[in-house]
């Protein structure tokens, strides 16, 4: 469903993505981990059109897509939601999500009507008339997943939906992306959170300084050498190893 | 929130008053003292579009005001036209300037005080055009229309002041009346639109609105034209009744000082903030003219200094306006009812 080819995204001398790429299928939830500064927002940014890349290319159900503007990727059924959560604070959670709604439904009363809908199925289906603004940090990232779900998109990509939520709001929304991905959501979500990666990915993308250093299911990706070096520090793997090993 | 049964009957009992104000009210100086009310409240209506709903303040409303009257003067003046045919120009030339700024702005994505520069620039270009372009505006003495002196032609030269006894005395008051009406209905419809929800979402945050699919410039070219179609509608208005256009008048700061001080005293983005701020203002200018002058003498610009100084009080301690402060008082009272009840 998505491809991106070696998509390369330059900040003047800064490399911030060195030809990734990637794909996902219909149907999966695929996840991209990485630590800090790694460059996943980027890569998510370039994928969706909030930053021309300077290379590659980004295709969707086969079209090419890439460095179009986001409203118009919007429109072509992928919608991306954002890590530093931007509600619409001067407007009811009901409206919010009802501005989602209305990028595919002209009807004011209809729009309303799937917001309604949209916000029963993230959970907030008893605070539609409260001011966005006054939401608490779990509550706006269930806003943010409930605007991109009213647009009705193909492809879900959500940018750490479950940082800085409890255990208990990480359960409920893991519950919710599965939910999402059964009603036939493609899912792409760049996540730190690792018992919800494990618990939710069908596969995994790990990216550090800009590449993509390991792919494969969650299992995998977490006895990657590579992937524990990226994480914990150079020699970290063969330590461990070692650690085991003087174990058993 | 105030709910949705008591706003309806507010604005039942609202548009009854103000359509039969002219029956009620014998004093000249009353009615001229609401009609300089309406006629600000329709200018804070066409800025509440952009500013209010879209986040975009201009500093230079006075663009599509004058804009518009100049035309609505001009082809009148110059060829002779209908002013009913004339005021089809004045809207259309009105809209052209507002596209073209807005084009200019929004395609270089320029926001906030930059916005307000580019417009408050455009506005003062345009002061001085109208006044070096002498023989096409008549420079800095403006343009004066003749006055219909014939009853027969009262309503095809759109002056009443000689339209017999009631449209003498009511006459411009309906026209400015129903100009703000069209106004309340554009921003009644924003409030209940795909577009007004698109505007809003963009004034509230633009990369949210790109994401959600929603063509950001698109939309605020949209505003912007609708910002200055209403706005002319004042413009024509004012050439109709004084039957003359300077361009001080035209396109210096007073209108779009005008138009936003009634905006956000009022309340930003809401369909009643505009009348009820240009109502406050004219009662305290009126108020301030009549306690300072009695103190000092007549000292114009008095009441501006007052306006400035609430309009910072308001933008720093009541930010949604004359409108939030109401529905803060309803909650109050309601709550009250409430405890009362029970």
């Amino acid at each position: 469903m998505l491809e991106v080819s070696s998509l390369t995204k330059r900040f003047g001398g800064l490399v911030a993505v060195n030809g990734a790429s990637l794909h996902v299928e219909k149907g999966e939830i695929v996840s991209l981990i990485g630590p800090n500064g790694a460059g996943k927002t980027t890569l998510f940014a370039s994928i969706a059109g909030f930053l021309k890349p300077n290379g590659g290319k980004v295709t969707l159900d086969g079209q090419d897509i890439t460095g179009r503007q986001p409203h118009e990727i919007c429109l072509r059924g992928m919608v991306r939601t954002f890590q530093v959560v931007k509600p619409f604070a001067g407007l009811t959670v009901r409206e919010n999500i009802a501005v989602g709604a209305h990028t595919r439904i002209a009807n004011r009363t209809e729009a309303l009507e799937l917001a309604a809908q949209v916000a029963e199925r993230v959970g907030m289906g008893r605070r539609l008339d409260q001011s966005a603004g006054d939401l608490t940090v779990a509550g706006r990232k269930r806003l943010e997943l409930a605007r991109a779900l009213a647009t009705q998109p193909k492809l879900l990509l959500l940018d750490e939906v479950m940082a800085g939520l409890n255990a208990t709001e990480i359960l409920e929304i893991v519950e919710i992306i599965q939910g999402i991905r059964e009603s036939g959501v493609t899912i792409l979500l760049i996540e730190h959170v690792m018992q919800a990666v494990m618990k939710l990915s069908d596969r995994a993308y790990v990216l550090n300084y800009g590449e993509i250093i390991a792919e494969g299911s969650p299992a995998e990706i977490a006895h990657d050498p590579d992937v524990i070096e990226a994480y914990l520090g150079h020699g970290a793997a063969e330590r461990m190893k070692a650690a085991g090993g003087a174990d058993a | 929130m105030i709910d949705v049964r008591t706003q309806r009957i507010g604005w039942a009992i609202l548009i009854a008053a103000l359509l039969a104000a002219p029956f009620a009210i014998s004093s000249g100086r009353w009615m001229e003292f609401i009609e300089l009310t309406l006629f600000a409240a329709l200018l804070g209506q066409g800025w509440n579009i952009l500013g209010g709903y879209g986040g975009q303040y201009s500093f230079g409303h006075a663009l599509f005001f004058g804009t518009a009257a100049y035309i609505q003067a001009l082809l009148q003046f110059k060829l002779g036209w209908s002013p009913w045919v004339t005021l089809w120009f004045a809207i259309a030339g009105a809209v052209a300037v507002g596209a073209f700024v807005g084009f200019l702005s929004f395609r270089y994505g320029l926001r906030g005080s930059y916005f307000a520069l580019v417009t408050l620039a455009f506005a003062e270009a345009f002061h001085v055009l109208a006044r070096s372009l002498v023989s096409v505006t008549g420079g800095g003495s403006g343009i004066q229309l003749s006055l219909n002196q014939d009853p027969e032609m009262a309503i095809a030269s759109f002056q009443f002041t000689f339209a017999g006894p009631f449209l003498a005395e009511a006459g411009y008051y309906y026209v400015i009346l129903f100009c703000l009406l069209i106004g309340f209905a554009v921003t009644g419809w924003l409030n209940h639109s795909r577009f007004g929800a698109q505007l809003q979402a963009v004034r509230e945050d633009e990369d949210a609105a790109e994401a959600l699919g929603i063509n950001a410039f698109r939309v605020k070219m949209r505003a912007i034209c609708l910002s200055a179609a209403v706005t002319s509608l004042a413009g024509i208005y004012y050439v109709q009744k004084f039957l003359f256009v300077d361009p001080g008048i035209a396109y210096g700061p007073g209108k779009s000082v005008e138009a936003l001080f009634a905006a956000i005293i009022g309340g930003l983005g809401t369909v009643i903030g505009p009348l009820l701020g240009s109502a406050f203002i004219h009662i305290v200018g009126e108020f301030a003219k009549e306690t300072i002058g009695a103190m000092l003498g007549d000292r114009p610009g008095v009441d501006l200094i007052l306006f400035g100084i609430i309009l910072v009080l308001i933008l720093a301690y009541m930010p949604r306006g004359l409108v939030g402060l109401a529905e803060v008082i309803w909650k109050r009272l309601s709550a009250r009812k409430e405890a009362g009840d029970a």
